[in-house]
């Protein structure tokens, strides 16, 4: 018996190779979504549990990762939906200080508080395409939609963004 | 808006906020998980609880089952 067919059956041992497996590759994901490491370990967590719970409906001949990668993204998703996340900047953001620094700092702020305010399901399709330059592709299965689904959630997102933006004074 | 002014602005988008902090796993979450697993109560589906109170009444007010019962196990 396979590992996946092992952990398929509630085997705990196959599920702790999996999860040191994977795990990094799950942060990894949620972490380009929430942009906050405590919560996305936090979160990679709650995932693993999800799929543990999950493990009677996956089918072993099915793609773990792909599964997995789903969950991780409603996990992330659910999160966006309940919290605001706000990034603090760190002192050294610009990385090179200049006498425009002032204003770096402020435009940072400014588009980091639009991205918060578009709806969950905008936004996370804003942090994975704008901002991690993921494909409509891999975002489209990571949410379970269409690629013309995820791409016309992207043009709503940059409009509703280039509104707040604008709305704040500043001009990218 | 095309694919290319949506890049535009995604690029814009990138050079405005900062980087993520800690972009790769620092530490194991194997006994995070362990611990979320203890913490986290058996829950019996209140489908489960129906049933056995229905399994259970029958067997109160029909007690005549019982030997029926008892024959085909």
């Amino acid at each position: 018996m396979d590992l996946l067919e092992r952990f398929a059956a509630g085997d705990l041992d196959a599920f702790e190779s999996l999860f040191r497996e994977r795990q990094a590759a799950v942060y990894r994901w949620i972490v380009r979504i929430i942009r906050d490491p405590a919560t996305a370990e936090d979160l990679t967590v709650e995932t693993f549990w999800r799929a543990y719970k999950a493990r009677a409906r996956f089918r072993p001949d099915g793609n773990f990762e792909a599964w997995l990668h789903r969950i991780a993204t409603n996990a992330s998703l659910d999160h966006l939906r309940t919290t605001r996340n706000y990034i603090e900047l760190s002192e050294d953001f610009p990385a090179n200080p200049c006498p425009d620094s002032a204003v770096q700092k402020e435009t940072s702020i400014a588009v980091q508080r639009a991205l918060e305010s578009l709806p969950a399901r905008l936004r996370i399709v804003a942090q994975l395409g704008l901002i991690q330059e993921e494909p409509n592709r891999s975002i489209a299965e990571a949410l379970g939609i269409s690629e013309s689904a995820a791409k016309l959630r992207m043009f709503r997102a940059v409009r509703i963004l280039r509104k707040k933006l604008t709305e704040a004074g500043v001009t990218l | 808006m095309n694919d290319e002014e949506i890049n535009q602005f995604g690029k814009k988008l990138r050079a405005a906020i900062p980087p993520i902090r800690r972009s790769e796993l620092a530490r194991d979450l194997w006994p995070d998980f362990l611990q979320k697993m203890r913490q986290s109560p058996s829950r019996i589906p209140w489908f489960d609880w129906a049933l056995a109170a229905l399994a259970a009444s029958t067997l109160i007010f029909f007690p005549e089952v019982i030997p029926a019962l008892l024959y085909h196990f």
